[in-house]
């Protein structure tokens, strides 16, 4: 269990560093909003990952809690290309 | 048994969000692009939290699970039609591959309208009707 435990972090792990590949180089800012959800939604599994390693259920709520910020980040984003503002990218 | 179910689940999961990343990195404009990430990832989260319900195995614990999926299915969709839609307003461009883009040529994007071809002067006038309440 501990193996397959560390080979779906490492997966995860590349998971995040591809995504961050696209957070740089994505040639506009939608790009990178789409980029930052998929990051939060992998750091999510993460997270449920470590709480199964370390048998600490209390973990499941920052889970929570990170899905939640990343859903309103990109609402936020959102709101902010549709009305407007300073744009560089 | 249930650690093979628990493990098969994990590394299926964390595959999934693998994909949604190469998917992301390799496709070449916006629409697609989210095409890869909204459904790969939320397929994959919803993996894991299976696995960590059926690794603690209490109510609690499952409750909180099963509320991160729900939260996961309700705002994953609600995220990407929103992110696509100012996207699309914003500008992005299409892959030059796109066979169709329906909203090209009803939409003026100087102005935000978004016409449907039938707005005459014929169809603005009101044709009251015998049954209508008045």
């Amino acid at each position: 269990m501990d193996t397959v435990i560390l080979i779906s972090q490492i997966i995860m792990g590349l998971t995040l560093v591809l995504t961050f590949v696209r957070v740089v180089r994505g040639p506009s800012l939608p790009d990178r909003v789409v980029a930052l959800e998929l990051f939060s939604t992998t750091v999510v599994g993460l997270v449920g990952v470590y709480a199964i390693q370390s048998g600490v259920a209390s973990f499941l709520d920052a889970a929570i809690v990170i899905a939640l910020m990343g859903f309103l980040a990109a609402i936020g984003f959102a709101r902010f290309l549709e009305r407007g503002g300073p744009r560089d990218d | 048994m249930i650690e093979f179910i628990k493990g098969a689940l994990l590394i299926t999961g964390s595959s999934f969000m693998l994909l949604a990343a190469i998917g992301l990195l390799r496709l070449p404009d916006l629409l697609t692009r989210m095409h890869a990430t909204t459904k790969a990832a939320a397929l994959g989260v919803i993996l894991i939290m299976l696995a960590s319900a059926m690794h603690f195995a209490e109510v609690g614990v499952v409750a909180r699970s099963f509320a991160i999926i729900v939260f996961i299915l309700i705002t994953a969709p609600i995220a990407a039609h929103v992110i696509g839609r100012a996207g699309y307003f914003v500008g992005s461009r299409l892959w030059s591959g796109t066979v169709k883009d329906e909203l090209r040529p009803n939409y003026d994007p100087l102005t935000h309208e978004l016409k449907s071809g039938l707005e005459t002067h014929e169809n603005a006038k009101r044709h009251p009707r015998a049954t209508d309440p008045d």
